[in-house]
C-alpha cells in the first residue's frame, strides 16, 4: 500500500490499492516501482545501519563462544587451539548447579506471579472508569520511571531490616516489583484496543461473564499475554541490580554469579569466565526460541487484526 | 464486520456505571507495589533525612551537592542517558517503519534482536570486553580495512558504555516500537492515500499521532534502562572518573561505606531527576489522540 521509504517526498500520484493481499506478498516489487532517489538512498541507509547493528551484535556473541573454546588467544584472528576443558571448569569453579537452579526459580516465580496479577490490573483500568484511576495509574508507572538503583538500596534496607534480604523470597518479590507493572503497560494499550464493541455482541447474543471470558476475551488476551510473559522473561534473566542488591551468597542468579566473575577477572581465566557466559547464553536463547514458537514480540497488537482475514 | 447500530446503553462512551465492580480486579497487583515500591521508598526517603553520623535532617543532601565525588555523577549519567535514548527510540522509527509488514526479514531481523536484549548488560559487557579490546574483532577489522590506524579504545571509557546502552537498549526500544507500528490499521494510510497523500504526509499525519503513546512508552523505558546504567558502567567504563554514574555513587555509600543513609539520599537525587525527564515526555504524550488504532472496520 505504501512504500517502503517514509523519509521521500515521492511524487507519484496516489493509486487505490485494489489487491492488498497481493501487496503484503509482495512489498519489494512494488517498493521498487515506486522508488525515488532520496527514496532509495534512504531505504539503503537504514537497511545498512541495520546490518552493521545486527553483524557487530552476532560478532560480539561469536567473541564469547570462541574464547570459551580457546586454549590460547591474542590478537589473532583465531586462538590458537581448542578445548571443551573450560566448561568443566567453569561449572565447579562458579558453582553452577546451584546457581542454575536458583535462576529457574526467581524467574519462572516471577513470570507466574507478574501475569496472574498484572492481566486483571490492565483490564480493569483499559475499560473501567473508578475513582483513584489516575493515582493507581501513576503507583504502576512510578517503578518503570523510577530506576531500580533508586528503589533497590531503600527496598535492600528494608529487606534487610525484616529479614528477608538474601533468601530467595526477598529476590522474587524484588524482581516482581518492575516485572508487574510491565506487564500491566504492556496489556493496557493491548486491552484498549480490543474492540468493546465485541463484549456488548457477545451479551447480545446471550453470553454471560464467564462465556465472554472464556471464548471472547480470553483468545484475544493469548498473544498479549505470551508476549508480556516473553518480555518479563527477558527483563527478569537480564534483571542485574534487584537481583545484586537483594541476592545473599545462596540467592545468586546466573547474571549476577556472571557479574562478580567478570568484575573479578584475573582471578579466574577469561575462557573460563566466558564458558559461564555461553552456559548463560544458551540457556537463555532455549528460553526465547520455545517464547518465540508462540508469539513473536512484534505481534502483540497486530494479531487482533489478522485474525479477521 | 458492520458498525454496531445499537443505542448508546451498551455503546462504549457510557461502560461506566453497570461495570463498577471490575475496577476492582486492581487491587492485588496495586497492593503490591504500595507493599513493595511506595512503603520502601517512604522508609528511604525519611532515612535520607535522618544522618548516619548525625547533623541536620539536610546534611546528606548537602554532602551530596558540594562533594566533587558526587554531584558531577548527575552530569556524567545525563550525559550517557540522553544520547542512548535519542538513538534508540530515534532510529527505531525509522527502522520499525521499514519492517512493518509482516515478512521474513522482519521475522529475521527481530529473532536477532531479542538476542541483545536477552543476554543482558553483563553479558554485553563481558563480550565487549574481548571483542572490543584491544586485541578484538572490531579493531582487527579497522585495522585490517585501514580505516583507522591509530589505537581503538572502546573500552574502559565513556564509549564503551555508551556503546553497551545501544547494544542493549537500541533492541528493546526498537521491539516496542515495532509493537506500536504493526498494531495501527494499514487501511488508514491507504485511505489517506487514496487521498492523494505522499507516503511522508501519510506517515507525518497518519502513523505518527497514532505511533506518540507507544513510541513514549519506548522512549520512557529506553530512559529508565539508560539511567539506571550500573553494571556496564563499572565493567565497561571508568568507574572512578569519567563514567562514575549516579548509581555507582549510590552503590558505594550503601554497600561499600554502609551509609544506607547517604545512599538513600542519593537514590532520591536519582528518582527526584528520572521523574523530571519522564513526567516531561508523559505529559507530553497527552497532548496526542489516544483511541484505538485498528481503524473504524474493526
Amino acid at each position: 500500500m505504501t512504500s517502503e521509504h517514509r523519509g521521500a517526498p515521492a511524487s507519484w500520484s496516489a493509486s487505490p490499492p485494489s489487491h492488498p493481499g497481493d501487496d503484503a506478498r509482495e512489498p519489494g516489487k512494488r517498493a521498487k516501482q515506486r522508488a525515488s532517489v532520496p527514496g532509495r538512498v534512504w531505504r539503503v541507509f537504514v537497511w545498512g545501519a541495520m546490518v552493521f547493528f545486527l553483524a557487530n551484535v552476532v560478532l560480539l556473541i561469536a567473541t564469547v563462544a570462541v574464547n570459551s573454546i580457546a586454549t590460547r588467544w591474542f590478537g589473532t584472528l583465531l586462538p590458537q587451539g581448542f578445548t571443551l576443558h573450560w566448561y568443566a571448569q567453569a561449572w565447579s569453579d562458579f558453582q553452577l548447579a546451584s546457581v542454575l537452579w536458583v535462576t529457574v526459580e526467581v524467574v519462572g516465580a516471577v513470570v507466574l506471579l507478574s501475569v496472574l496479577l498484572g492481566v486483571p490490573a490492565a483490564y480493569a483500568l483499559a475499560r473501567v472508569q473508578f475513582p483513584g484511576k489516575r493515582l493507581a495509574m501513576l503507583i504502576f508507572l512510578l517503578p518503570l520511571m523510577v530506576p531500580p538503583v533508586t528503589y533497590g538500596i531503600p527496598m535492600a534496607t528494608v529487606m534487610y531490616k525484616v529479614g528477608l534480604a538474601g533468601t530467595l523470597s526477598g529476590v522474587i518479590l524484588a524482581n516482581l516489583v518492575p516485572a508487574l507493572p510491565f506487564v500491566i503497560l504492556v496489556m493496557t494499550p493491548f486491552i484498549e484496543q480490543i474492540d468493546p464493541n465485541l463484549e456488548a455482541a457477545a451479551r447480545i447474543f446471550g453470553a454471560n461473564t464467564f462465556r465472554y471470558f472464556r471464548y471472547v476475551l480470553l483468545p484475544l488476551l493469548v498473544p498479549g499475554m505470551l508476549a508480556a510473559a516473553l518480555l518479563v522473561l527477558v527483563r527478569t534473566i537480564g534483571m542485574f541490580e534487584l537481583t545484586f542488591f537483594t541476592a545473599g551468597p545462596a540467592t545468586q542468579t546466573l547474571v549476577v554469579a556472571l557479574y562478580y566473575a567478570v568484575f573479578s577477572t584475573g582471578v579466574r581465566a577469561p575462557q573460563s569466565i566466558d564458558a559461564m557466559a555461553m552456559i548463560y547464553m544458551a540457556i537463555t536463547l532455549i528460553w526465547v526460541l520455545i517464547a518465540l514458537q508462540f508469539v513473536s514480540p512484534t505481534q502483540i497488537v497486530s494479531r487482533v487484526k489478522e485474525q479477521k482475514h | 464486520m458492520n458498525s454496531p447500530t445499537f443505542p448508546a446503553p451498551v455503546a462504549p462512551a457510557a461502560p461506566a456505571r453497570q461495570r463498577d465492580g471490575k475496577a476492582w480486579l486492581v487491587t492485588p497487583a496495586l497492593l503490591f507495589i504500595v507493599a513493595l515500591f511506595i512503603y520502601p521508598f517512604a522508609y528511604g526517603l525519611a532515612l535520607s533525612f535522618r544522618p548516619m553520623n548525625g547533623g541536620s535532617a539536610w546534611a546528606n543532601y548537602l554532602t551530596f551537592f558540594t562533594d566533587t565525588s558526587m554531584w558531577p555523577t548527575i552530569l556524567v549519567t545525563l550525559k550517557l542517558a540522553v544520547p542512548a535514548t535519542l538513538i534508540n527510540a530515534g532510529v527505531s522509527v525509522p527502522v520499525a517503519f521499514a519492517l512493518r509488514r509482516h515478512s521474513r526479514y522482519q521475522k529475521f531481523v527481530t529473532t536477532l534482536l531479542v538476542i541483545p536484549v536477552t543476554l543482558g548488560t553483563v553479558l554485553i559487557a563481558d563480550g565487549m570486553l574481548t571483542y572490543f579490546g584491544p586485541n578484538g574483532w572490531f579493531p582487527q577489522a579497522l585495522h585490517g580495512l585501514h580505516l583507522y590506524t591509530s589505537e581503538v579504545r572502546l573500552t574502559h571509557n565513556f564509549w564503551g558504555v555508551l556503546i553497551s546502552l545501544i547494544v542493549s537498549g537500541f533492541p528493546f526500544a526498537f521491539l516496542l516500537t515495532l509493537s506500536y507500528v504493526t498494531g495501527i490499521d494499514p487501511t488508514l494510510a491507504s485511505a489517506a492515500a487514496t487521498l492523494g497523500a505522499s507516503p511522508w504526509q501519510q506517515f507525518l499525519r497518519i502513523y505518527l499521532p497514532l505511533l506518540v503513546p507507544g513510541l513514549t512508552m519506548a522512549a520512557c523505558l529506553s530512559f529508565v534502562q539508560a539511567f539506571s546504567v550500573f553494571p556496564s558502567a563499572v565493567l565497561l567504563g571508568a568507574p572512578a572518573g569519567p563514567t562514575r554514574v549516579m548509581s555507582i555513587a549510590a552503590a558505594e555509600a550503601a554497600f561499600e561505606s554502609y551509609d544506607y543513609s547517604l545512599a538513600s539520599a542519593i537514590a532520591m537525587v536519582m528518582g527526584f531527576v528520572q521523574l523530571l525527564v519522564v513526567a516531561a515526555m508523559l505529559g507530553a504524550r497527552r497532548l496526542f489522540y489516544s483511541g484505538p488504532a485498528t481503524g473504524g472496520k474493526g
